[in-house]
């Protein structure tokens, strides 16, 4: 029934099955999603070999992940896949909270210009594992991409992990230094390791279903509270590319999820929302919704990310882009570790890190899901005086929770980060905010494009950046011709975010590691040292 | 760059704190104590504000938004 054809990925068989000698792999991932894929192409952006175990041979069924957040897309264009997302994707910034048949307010996700990417871009993840399947093929000699292998065990070692292969043509077993499990919410390798998933279930049931159907509805997050069409519950549509609707209809705990995913239940449900207009059904999904994550992303060699470390309830759009940016931030990290060139503390920040961020997702999406699900009379009684209040006064709204959207995250305050008590600009943790810029031909582009990868100086304006440092330096300058081998300042948009006469520490995900306004060769070792997990043993550099 | 959803308010997005606070307290109180933790509170709230006509205008404000 789904308008998207799935083609089938070619099934291979595994050459240590053909009497090949089994080869050690730096990196094995489990599960051939976006977080799996983005984090093979980031390793082999980095010049790491990975081989990605997938169960089965074609990408998501149904929309599934849809909001793309401008961060996520900043990620994805580095990885090389974000334009694509943007000139296929519904971009929107604006969302309508609705009580009833009447618009109590909207909001503005990006009130500001000068950015490449837009705040949100709908697209189905089918899509999105589309491009990123094409663009690991970029990297025919680091990334090994292996449909219809399903690992069946994962035994952990003091230096790496003994993995099983089930495949169509037999059991074959892999060695790895690391293995990242990137297999979803019921993540197979969790289960093999015994590991507990706490958090909270909630009882509240909710339809899925992507409609398509020719309609005039905005490039706008639209959301009822009480909607006339859905009599005493709430609703959120979103539009996709394809003429296709994503319509989230809250059904309440007694829904029979058998029954309600039927058809002739979910046809009139849809008809109350889009009138006459004939329309066809994508996919329907009945779903309860859950916030959960692992007590650690890192167990030894096996590291979580994505799903299989946490889960969330949708409002919020905090699971897909919680998922890319796990990808992200161990990917630098896994190869630098690799590479030899930090010690395996290094991961261990990436628990810190992404538990943070995952407790941020959880603790939203959790918030935004219970104002939705009132248990309590309480509950109800303050949730409908926010919804009173709302239309007239302003402040209200704010207590008004229709999902607290996906944003950058902030590791300000974390181990890796030197923290400063400077005012104003990019702080320590923070991630790069985009800025026009033209290069030294004369090109406009944008900052991000010269950020990540790698370790980087970003010096704004005039600032005098140390000698005898063996780190790329990207220099800004004000105006046009002032300085030849920098960025030109398009629009002033750089000096106006991050201030003028800093030198930046920017790590290989674009967050700020450290910033210097009086900048020291010894400063910058030291706070790169620590941005790379080694304990700041850097006064040797000043002695 | 501080996305602004929604604008107003003077807590800004600490109001979701604020929020989940007030859900906690009264959770496990019957209707009686809950009503009496609420009338307390506003109490309390009023004397914060330290301007009885802001909060007698409050008052109107809170009674004229009432829903049905």
């Amino acid at each position: 029934m789904a308008r998207h054809e799935s083609r089938h990925f070619p099934y291979r068989p595994a050459p240590e099955l053909a009497g090949g000698a089994a080869q050690r792999r730096p990196v094995a991932i489990v599960g051939a999603g976006p977080v799996g894929l983005a984090l093979a192409i980031d390793l082999a952006l980095h010049g790491v070999a990975s081989v990605v175990l997938d169960d089965n041979d074609i990408v998501s069924t149904g929309s599934r992940a849809i909001c793309w957040s401008k961060r996520t897309l900043e990620i994805f264009d580095r990885l090389g896949v974000g334009r694509r997302m943007l000139s296929k994707g519904v971009t929107w910034k604006v969302g309508r909270v609705f009580l009833g048949d009447r618009e109590l307010y909207s909001f503005d996700l990006l009130p500001e210009h000068g950015h490449r990417m837009p705040a949100f871009v709908n697209l189905q993840q089918y899509y999105v594992e589309e491009y990123l399947v094409e663009r690991c093929a970029d990297f025919p000699g680091l990334i090994d991409l292996r449909w219809r292998n399903k690992v069946v065990d994962a035994a952990p070692r003091a230096d790496g992990v003994a993995v099983a292969v089930d495949t169509p043509d037999g059991r074959y077993s892999i060695d790895a230094d690391w293995l990242v499990a990137c297999d979803g919410a019921h993540s197979p390798v969790r289960a093999m390791l015994g590991l507990d998933f706490a958090g909270r279930a909630f009882e509240e049931r909710f339809l899925i279903a992507d409609v398509e159907m020719k309609a005039e509805f905005p490039p706008e997050r639209l959301f009822w509270f009480e909607p006339t069409f859905h009599e005493g519950r709430s609703a959120l549509l979103h539009k996709q590319p394809d003429d296709i609707y994503r319509i989230d209809l809250q059904l309440g705990r007694e829904a029979d999820p058998e029954v309600e995913r039927r058809p002739e239940r979910v046809i009139p449900r849809i008809r109350a929302i889009v009138g006459d207009r004939p329309f066809a059904l994508d996919w329907v999904s009945v779903y309860t919704f859950q916030c959960r994550r692992l007590e650690r992303f890192v167990h030894g060699r096996v590291v979580f990310a994505g799903d299989s470390a946490h889960v969330v309830s949708p409002f919020g759009a905090r699971g897909g882009n919680g998922g890319i940016q796990d990808a992200d931030n161990l990917a630098w990290k896994l190869a630098t570790v690799i590479r030899g060139a930090a010690g395996e503390t290094l991961i261990e920040s990436y628990d810190e890190e992404r538990v943070r961020a995952a407790d941020e997702n959880i603790l939203n999406s959790a918030r935004a899901t219970g104002f939705m699900t009132p248990r309590s009379e309480v509950e109800a009684a303050f949730r409908k005086a926010a919804l009173d209040l709302a239309r007239e006064n302003p402040f209200a709204r704010r207590f008004v929770n229709a999902g607290r959207l996906s944003v950058a995250y902030s590791l300000a305050g974390l181990s890796l980060q030197t923290p400063d008590d400077a005012a104003g600009g990019v702080r320590p943790g923070e991630v790069c905010p985009d800025a026009p810029v033209a290069d030294a031909e004369g090109h406009a582009g944008f900052l991000l494009d010269h950020l990540g990868g790698g370790f980087r100086l970003l010096a704004v304006s005039d600032v005098a950046v140390p000698d005898g440092l063996d780190l790329p330096v990207v220099r800004v300058a004000g105006s046009g011709l002032a300085d030849c081998d920098g960025l030109v300042d398009r629009d002033r948009l750089v000096a106006a975010r991050y201030g003028e006469g800093v030198l930046y520490l920017v790590r290989p995900d674009q967050h700020v590691a450290a910033r210097f306004q009086a900048p020291t060769r010894a400063a910058i070792l030291a706070a790169l040292a620590r941005a790379m997990g080694n304990r700041p043993a850097v006064d040797e550099a000043v002695a | 760059m501080s996305p602004v959803q929604p604008p107003g308010g003077r807590l800004g997005a600490r109001a979701d704190d604020v929020y989940a606070a007030l859900i906690a307290a009264h959770e496990g109180l019957d209707r009686e104590a809950s009503r009496a933790l609420d009338a307390r509170l506003i109490l309390i709230l009023a004397d914060l504000a330290g301007d009885a006509d802001a909060v007698i205008a409050a008052i109107a404000t809170a009674k004229a938004s009432g829903g049905d």
